[in-house]
């Protein structure tokens, strides 16, 4: 269960990013975060996992009150949430297999992290992740030999390996073709729904949202504006999230009108 | 009745932008020669120079290629100088360049302490900093390899934090994100970005140092330089020859090795 | 997904077989070990080398400029040879460097072209510099010739290297003309070269400017032979004031160089 209330957040630039932020995730539920580019979205996933510092509020996963914690006992707490990255974020000069593993460092040493001496279990996992993402035998391709849709299914296998409590999903898609981007919007769905785990995820593609979600929350300026089920996002929710934009939004996105 | 109009005129430049270059190329020429008169030169001197020179060379080759026996140590010196001081750079350009890279040096002042670092080291010839060795350790290759070491951190230092500098954030903030501390950071998100510039840079840098290496021994820290200087004292012009040889055959080949090595490592 | 036997994974080798990489780091090692081996250090020797630092920083500050007028000589003399070496350089490195772009000229002329730089880039200034002295002897001329050669190794090698470049539809269009091999250089390639003869002019005025500081080691004038002269008459006070000196130029014609080229891009 993930809860987060009062979450505020106001960057040095004077960008006031998040207001007040509260939702609470419960079950294995995906929830969908939209709203226009700058309402907060991408603060909002990294305060959860306090890649960015949040000024007020707290974030609770389970029983751990994540806003509480520094050092060890955060990147502990990091290892508990999965993130997948709109530009993939693989080290790009990595082995496939480094960057999967690499979503086990939190539970090696530096030494075995330096020799890459990862347990077997880990390995098996790696396997085993690798095949679930439709990836098998890439285990010693380099990241940068991969296509977009490739290397986001690295991403989500490095997700997946760190058995996480929650994955932490940021515009996924947004660097990929529209074929691509479904069936990568449903491997995360899919698999996150297999291992019984919730899914926070960023995504500006409302159509998309509309395929996946079940559960929105809108976001405007900082502002929760909206948090329900997909079916009742109608047009005018969508006003009140984009403004006048949602047109041009959509038009973007290449579909036509909800 | 209607007269043919007059031809018009074209120019590629305007009156006034004639007279401005004009007049830069005037000043231009009148510092140049006023330049060469002040060098005091003795026109004797510049008028018998070809035929010194080819005189010069006559002497020098045939080189004495009997020589070249005494040559192998000054040149495994020359190498050594260059390897070892290279080594010791690249360690101690390491930190340094972290500290001098803004997106990886803790604060300003760790910043301005790198940079002035490297600053002090770069703006110091090699062959200045062998002339401060030499008063302390005395003559000989460790004056040469601490020479070409001090020099040389200034230079890989700059090129690593350029290095450091251009890395993906994206990489590092995704492998933090996994929960991994700031070692495995480092080992996993930053080393790897970072390995092919680095290893580009130092085999760059002993390139260019087998190069100076071959002179440091003129002011007495070893290697090939020293033979050169003794063979130049002692007028053994045919021994200048081969040494000179010898200096070619060694940065072709070195520079030849460093090209063949970076284009492996990218 | 049932257990099977856990499957190892080891890392590819960057050397293709496993056992490459620990010989090659091994004989590096090793390489260096003999190398600090053959340094012959003692620790009786950098005691005493700590011990004679300590004597001569002691001798050493403060820096002293009270032969302020040798010392300006000096750095005025290098300043003249950088900037008459840089003139002549150029001079005679854009001919040298249109005879070694290979989308210009006929192989065997290229290679010639290429011959004269490698040959000018091979030797260290230092070793050229003595050369120049024994022909025109002691003093600024020998100086100047010396970098004047090096240009050749440095200017027209970049020079060449853009020339080769440039884009081909110009020189063709100019080419389709009717235009001879001469005037396809003023009009397709002179333009297109123009920015970067005058980036690369500054850059190596600023070069030459460091070189011009150490060459006088070997007689063959500026700050060089004054720091030189300074260090063997054990005064060493003047002679942290040459190099501070030294370094002030040095930095001072970086900046230059950086703010100029960046004026010309």
């Amino acid at each position: 269960m993930l809860e987060v209330s009062g979450l505020d957040k106001r960057y040095p630039t004077g960008d006031h990013a998040l207001r007040s932020v509260s939702f609470t995730i419960d079950g294995a539920d995906a929830v969908f975060v939209i709203g226009p580019s700058g309402a907060g979205k991408s603060t909002l996933l990294r305060c959860v996992n306090r890649l960015v510092e949040p000024d007020r509020g707290t974030v609770r996963l389970d029983d751990l009150d994540i806003t509480a914690l520094a050092g060890k006992a955060l990147r502990d707490a990091r290892r508990r949430m999965g993130m997948i990255f709109q530009e993939f974020n693989l080290v790009e000069r990595l082995t496939v297999m480094e960057n999967v593993l690499s979503g086990r460092l939190g539970y090696v040493s530096l030494w075995q992290a330096w020799r890459r001496r990862f347990p077997p279990d880990d390995i098996e996992a790696a396997f085993v992740t690798l095949r679930r993402v439709g990836l098998e035998g890439f285990e010693n391709k380099r990241a940068d030999e991969l296509s977009g849709g490739q290397r986001q299914r690295v991403g989500i296998a490095r997700a997946l390996v760190q058995r996480p409590r929650i994955l932490l999903v940021d515009e996924p898609t947004s660097s990929l073709d529209p074929r691509t981007s479904e069936a990568v919007m449903a491997l995360i769905v899919g698999l996150a729904a297999e291992d019984d785990i919730p899914a926070l995820v960023n995504i500006h593609d409302v159509p998309l949202a509309r395929a996946f979600a079940r559960r929105i929350i809108g976001l405007r300026d900082g502002l929760v504006v909206y948090d329900g089920p997909v079916a009742q996002a109608d047009a005018a929710v969508l006003e009140r999230i984009y403004g006048g934009a949602i047109l041009a939004e959509t038009e973007r996105s290449g579909s036509g009108p909800l | 009745m209607s007269t043919a109009p007059p031809p018009r005129a074209w120019r590629r430049y305007t009156p006034a932008q004639t007279v401005i270059h004009t007049a830069a190329r005037v000043a231009l020429a009148a510092i140049t020669i006023w330049m060469l008169a002040r060098l005091g030169v003795t026109w004797e001197y510049v008028a018998d120079a070809p035929s010194q020179v080819a005189d010069l060379l006559g002497r020098m080759f045939p080189p004495e290629w009997s020589f070249i026996g005494a040559l192998v140590d000054p040149l495994v010196q020359t190498i050594n100088i260059a390897t070892l001081g290279t080594a010791i750079a690249v360690v101690l350009a390491i930190p340094i360049a972290f500290l001098a890279a803004r997106n990886t040096t803790p604060n300003r002042a760790t910043y301005g302490l790198g940079r002035l670092v490297m600053v002090v080291s770069r703006s110091v010839d090699t062959l200045i900093w062998a002339l401060i060795f030499i008063i302390v350790v005395g003559p000989g290759s460790l004056a040469g390899v601490l020479a070409v070491a001090v020099r040389s951190i200034g230079f890989v230092s700059k090129l690593f934090a350029e290095g450091i500098e251009e890395i993906d954030a994206g990489q590092v903030e995704a492998v933090a994100a996994t929960g991994a501390s700031r070692g495995q950071t480092l080992l996993y998100a930053i080393v790897p970005q970072v390995r092919p510039v680095f290893t580009g840079v130092c085999i760059y840098r002993w390139d260019i140092n087998v190069r100076e290496s071959t002179v440091l021994g003129i002011v007495g820290a070893g290697g090939l330089g020293f033979a050169l200087n003794e063979a130049i004292l002692g007028l053994e012009w045919s021994r200048v020859g081969l040494i000179l040889v010898v200096v070619l055959g060694v940065v072709v080949i070195s520079e030849a090795v460093s090209a063949f090595l970076r284009k492996r490592v990218t | 997904m049932t257990a099977t036997a856990a499957r190892t994974w080891r890392p590819p080798s960057p050397w293709g077989r496993p056992w490459v990489g620990p010989v090659v780091w091994t004989a590096i090692i090793a390489f260096l070990v003999w190398n600090v081996a053959s340094l012959q250090v003692d620790p009786a020797r950098i005691a005493r080398g700590f011990s004679r630092f300590g004597t001569v920083a002691a001798k050493a500050f403060p820096p002293s400029f009270e032969r302020f007028g040798i010392l300006a000589t000096g750095v005025w003399e290098s300043i003249e040879m950088a900037t008459l070496s840089t003139l002549f350089g150029v001079l005679l490195g854009i001919p040298v460097a249109v005879l070694a772009a290979r989308n210009v000229v006929p192989l065997p002329v290229y290679a010639g072209g290429r011959l004269v730089i490698t040959l000018a880039r091979t030797f260290h200034e230092l070793i050229v510099a003595i050369i120049f002295v024994k022909a025109v002897g002691f003093g600024p001329l020998a100086g100047t010739l010396t970098l004047t050669l090096n240009s050749l190794g440095f200017f027209s090698k970049l020079l060449a290297e853009q020339i080769e470049t440039i884009d081909r539809g110009q020189i063709e269009a100019i080419r389709a003309t009717g235009a001879s091999r001469a005037k396809v250089l003023i009009y397709g390639v002179l333009p297109q070269v123009l920015p970067r003869i005058v980036g690369l002019t500054i850059y190596q005025w600023d070069i030459h400017l460091r070189q011009s500081t150490i060459i006088g080691i070997v007689g063959a004038g500026g700050i060089g032979a004054t720091l030189y002269n300074a260090f063997a008459r054990y005064d060493y006070d003047f002679a942290l004031a040459i190099l501070l000196v030294i370094v002030a130029i040095v930095l001072v014609g970086e900046a230059v160089s950086a703010i100029a080229r960046k004026r010309v891009q």
